[in-house]
């Protein structure tokens, strides 16, 4: 018994199987990050003034994994390519070159992680935050206002955090984002530079303190479950690729032709996790 | 089997015809060792051919059988709450039970004037020396000397509709059927992808056995309603956080540390945790485990409760699905048999492609929802809970910023596709089985198609009707009430073709057709009843009351479990080669038929008159509002229970008539589709000869013909053969037989 048409197209829809297979199945992939993406949409214009973060994330880290992405989709259909032609070593350098870029991803992604953990947001109670007002106009330091809330929140680095007994925190703030060329509107002060400063912060003022986990806030939520899930995916694919690499290419000797078929489809798959962090690297970090 | 010709031929021609499809050279290279596959005899063991086998139709059989158990499974956990709704805070014991049978029977005495008007049994309390079952199965904090909590109450509605609509109905009307049928519907050897299909099924085994096993768990299973609510699902059972445990994989990769960037962290360069914090995480997850080999004893992770074994349960029954309707759509597509184009595929065929593609695309946005409850409940976010929140009198500490809407629309985005997932694939066995029993082709056949895809497109657009109470703002609640009401047109175009293709047939009343004729108009029952609630006005005074639960049972009870009963009888001679006693179906159809209704339709007098549909209490507590209708809780729950007894007939019908049944032919019900010219049962491989079809799949009574069915697959027998179809010309000329 054979099924028909695994690595011949058939001739009217002009698809093989797993063409067929791979397409419907991203159909409901994008049904899959539609959804998380509409959640997105639907958190962000709901969102309280001052809760949603803008300028958190490290625009040149997600540009340097866009990028990194980009290149693995290319090497991919040098993979491809490279078995049409018959050119099986070829072919396994272009899939370790893709599968490392998968790698490097995922560590810049861990990275990005690590960071979001030690790095910690305060809110601060309106009532008692003129005593720290003046100081943080004067070095300069980002403060979200949340009116709804009764509080202003402030991000950054805590410093005395082994130190168990102390009445306060002592945090090294974020500062303002400038852009390249900012001009201070005439009667306020340049921006102070790169400096470190750190704040202390009393204990009894703070309404909430916690490091920018999903439970800081929705928008942390909704990006640890979308790049979590897209990491997610970059790890299947490797897995894929890894067993092409290894133990799926004794198919190569039997079938050259069906085994470059299957590398399309784990090809199509790759293009389809880039398009996705394609779509995520804008609404996450640029916005 | 051993006649079979060399198998790669098998869907591509005629034998006295070289192979036409041309699997070119890849063919020739790469299994030109295998070519006589087909008369290979792999002597599978036990396991392969039985539990983890590829064959379509084993999977689809083992789909049923574990459908039809979870379907009588879920229904038995109705069947207790209907004890509670019936005779509120009774225990379930034996004896009171007993005492409200011989009540019930002197009852009926009374009113045949053969005794006195008996007294109302006054409830026995529980015996603490004695638990009954019900306490020993669910648990002393769960059903106290037999009398059920609230919390329990809630356990068992969910977890009933949970199971009836994902772990019964979907599998049986979609997998099984769709696994069993639908291949040898189209002609083709087996499904397009055997191996997902295993990995499909395989995956809905872990999910169900997830949620039969959450029964178990602190706290009992999943209690926030088969749509599980936010936030009242994202609070219940106090989940504990995991994040601290999955972040100690920061504290126990030390190399993560040395080769981190400096400029990893937005603003300001590294900072490196102090060691006292780098043990929280490590720290609980090290008290977890010493507590366990401490104590002996092993102590349930507070993270996994209920709901959370719901959505892990749900996420892999998802995922099923999803590979399923992969597996569906490219074998419809890629498989069909040589000259079976679209206008000729069964009805039956239609509706698995279309309900596969409602799977493929409604599904995930769900999957997603539930990951985000999912991130709510182990890492604490706060995607569907609002700022502010305040539970049991405390606010709830937490981001806020979130919008239970948000969960409904996900969840109602699947929930309204899921409702055609359910019926079309009964629609579909109907018209089957219509067609065959009227002994007519079907009427309408290419409007019901496109009526097909019409429902299909609306279906996933009218998913806020089931939100109009949460007050999302006229002008939507205004376009939700306008498709709601377009999408009944093709509904009732499908259902109206299917009841005049009954005019001036002569109709055959087998088992299966007895089935069919319930269930048209009991289909139109669930049907028309919802249109008033369609419309705003009328759903505001409706919504939640026993009106809904009488409506969507109406067209999913009668509706595709009817449909069901009519899909086993009619392709149970094809699966094991036996019919099925017609006397046993008899004493099974009539009682179920007539309890049905007494099941249901009182409920839709409760509802208008405005009962409540999760009263824990079937609304005693509100007595004085409801005292009309309140009387009808205990007909319904006899009416139930006596339902329950009524499945025995078909349990041992399907059972023993596997192997006592009556041998038939391979074509016992003279039909026209191709499953009926492969024998009976199919082998592996499903048919013995190449198929090619000639015709359209309902070609009954033709005038002029010998017989009063024309198999799809039988020549023309004067003239060219009209072979229309996606080969090319000169393949067209394949034979031109001249029988007579």
């Amino acid at each position: 018994m054979e099924i028909p048409y695994t690595f011949t197209a058939r001739p009217d829809t002009g698809l093989y199987n797993g063409k067929l297979g791979i397409w419907l199945f991203l159909a409901s992939e994008v049904m899959l990050f539609g959804a998380l993406f509409t959640s997105y949409l639907f958190m962000r214009l709901g969102a309280d003034p001052g809760t949603w973060p803008t300028h958190i994330q490290s625009i040149p880290l997600g540009f340097t994994n866009t990028c990194i992405l980009l290149f693995s989709s290319i090497t991919m259909v040098y993979a491809w390519v490279a078995l049409k032609e018959r050119k099986f070593n070829q072919f396994r350098v272009w899939l370790v070159i893709t599968i490392l870029c998968g790698f490097v991803f995922l560590y810049i992604k861990g990275t990005e992680y690590y960071s979001k953990y030690i790095h910690y947001g305060v809110l601060i109670k309106a009532e008692d935050f003129d005593k720290y007002s003046g100081e943080f106009k004067k070095a300069d330091v980002m403060v979200n206002e949340i009116p709804t809330q009764g509080v202003f929140e402030i991000r950054g680095h805590w410093e005395n955090k082994t130190d168990k007994n102390a009445t306060y925190y002592s945090i090294i703030p974020d500062k303002n984002f400038h852009p390249i060329g900012y001009q201070p509107p005439p009667g306020e002060t340049a921006p102070s530079g790169d400096e470190e400063q750190t704040f202390k912060i009393d204990k009894a003022d703070v309404e909430r303190f916690g490091n920018l986990l999903p439970n800081y806030g929705t928008y942390y939520a909704i990006y640890f479950t979308v790049t979590g899930l897209h990491a997610m995916h970059i790890i299947g694919g490797c897995v894929v690729m890894l067993y092409f690499l290894i133990l799926g290419s004794k198919l190569y000797r039997r079938n050259p032709e069906q085994f470059a078929n299957r590398i399309e489809v784990t090809g199509i798959f790759w293009h389809f996790v880039d398009l996705v962090w394609i779509t995520v690297f804008p609404i996450l970090y640029l916005t | 089997m051993d006649d079979l010709p060399p198998s790669a031929e098998v869907s591509a021609a005629p034998t006295h015809v070289p192979p036409a499809q041309g699997h070119g050279e890849g063919h020739g290279d790469g299994h030109g060792g295998h070519d006589d596959h087909g008369h290979e005899h792999h002597e599978l063991g036990f396991i392969r051919t039985y539990l983890f086998s590829t064959d379509h139709k084993t999977i689809g059989i083992q789909y049923l059988i574990a459908g039809l158990i979870l379907l009588f499974f879920g229904f038995c956990l109705m069947l207790l709450m209907r004890w509670q709704l019936a005779f509120p805070g009774q225990a379930l014991t034996w004896a009171n039970a007993h005492n409200h049978i011989m009540y019930q029977v002197k009852e009926v005495c009374y009113h045949l004037g053969l005794c006195r008007m008996p007294t109302t049994p006054l409830p026995v309390p529980p015996d603490p020396n004695d638990p009954p079952l019900l306490q020993i199965i669910f648990g002393d904090a769960q059903m106290p000397g037999g009398i059920m909590t609230p919390d329990f109450y809630n356990t068992l509605g969910a977890m009933h509709g949970t199971i009836m609509v994902f772990f019964g109905i979907v599998p049986v009307a979609f997998a099984a059927f769709g696994n069993f049928v639908m291949p040898l519907q189209i002609g083709t050897v087996d499904m397009a992808f055997p191996r997902l299909n295993l990995g499909s099924i395989v995956l809905f085994a872990i999910s169900a056995i997830l949620m039969l096993g959450s029964f178990f768990v602190p706290g009992g299973a999943a209690k926030s309603g088969w749509t599980s609510y936010t936030p009242l699902a994202s609070i219940s059972d106090q989940p504990q956080m995991v994040v601290p445990y999955v972040l100690s994989i920061f504290h126990v990769i030390p190399l993560w540390l040395t080769f981190m960037p400096s400029g990893a962290a937005p603003g300001n360069g590294l900072h490196l945790p102090g060691l006292q914090v780098a043990a929280d995480g490590l720290h609980l997850f090290r008290l977890h485990v010493a507590s366990w080999h401490a104590g002996h004893s092993f102590q349930w992770p507070m993270w996994l409760t209920g709901q959370s074994v719901w959505i892990i349960a749900m996420a892999f029954n998802i995922t099923s699905s999803l590979l399923s309707s992969v597996n569906f759509i490219t074998t419809i597509v890629q498989l069909r048999a040589k000259g079976l184009n679209w206008m000729r595929l069964p009805f039956f065929v239609w509706t698995q492609f279309m309900t596969a593609f409602l799977l493929l695309l409604a599904f995930p946005p769900l999957e997603a929802a539930a990951l985000m409850q999912l991130m709510d409940r182990l890492a604490g976010s706060s995607l569907f809970s609002p700022t502010g929140l305040v539970v049991n009198g405390t606010p709830l500490i937490n981001g806020g910023g979130g919008s239970p809407l948000l969960w409904q629309h996900l969840f109602w985005f699947l929930g309204h596709p899921e409702v055609y997932v359910l019926i079309l694939p009964g629609l579909g066995i109907i018209a089957e089985v219509v067609a065959n029993n009227a002994r007519k082709p079907l009427w309408g056949y290419n409007q019901m198609v496109y009526g097909l895809f019409a429902l299909g497109f609306l279906s996933m657009v009218v998913w806020a009707h089931h939100m109009y109470l949460t007050g999302m703002g006229t002008a939507i609640s205004a376009y939700f009430q306008l498709v709601t009401i377009i999408i009944s047109v093709p509904t009732i175009l499908i259902l109206s073709s299917l009841i005049i293709s009954l005019w001036g047939g002569s109709i055959r009343f087998t088992s299966p057709m007895l089935w069919a004729t319930a269930f048209l108009p009991l289909f139109g029952i669930g049907g028309l009843t919802g249109i008033p609630l369609a419309f705003n006005a009328p759903d505001t005074f409706l919504h939640d009351s026993y009106y809904i639960i009488a409506h969507f049972h109406y067209v999913i009870a009668p509706g595709t479990i009817f449909a069901l009963f009519a899909g086993v009888h009619y392709w149970y001679p094809k699966a094991t080669g036996r019919m099925m006693s017609e006397f046993w179906n008899k004493v099974h159809f009539w009682p179920t038929m007539i309890l049905m209704n007494c099941v249901f339709f009182p409920m839709f007098l409760q509802g208008m008159a405005g009962m409540h549909r999760r009263m824990y209490d079937g609304g005693a507590t509100y007595e004085i509002l409801n005292q009309n209708v309140l009387h009808w809780n205990v007909f319904i729950s006899e009416a139930a229970w006596l339902m329950g007894l009524a499945q025995i007939p078909f349990i041992i019908n399907f059972c023993f008539s596997w192997k006592y049944g009556r041998k038939v032919s391979d074509n016992p019900w003279e039909a026209t589709t191709l499953e009926w010219s492969a024998p009976s049962p199919p082998p592996h491989g499903n048919f013995l000869k190449p198929i090619v079809v000639y015709r359209g799949p309902y070609e009954y009574s033709v005038p002029g013909d010998s017989t009063d069915y024309t198999p799809q697959d039988q020549p023309p027998s004067h003239g060219p053969i009209p072979i229309s179809g996606p080969f090319p010309a000169e393949e067209r000329a394949i034979g031109i037989p001249h029988l007579h």
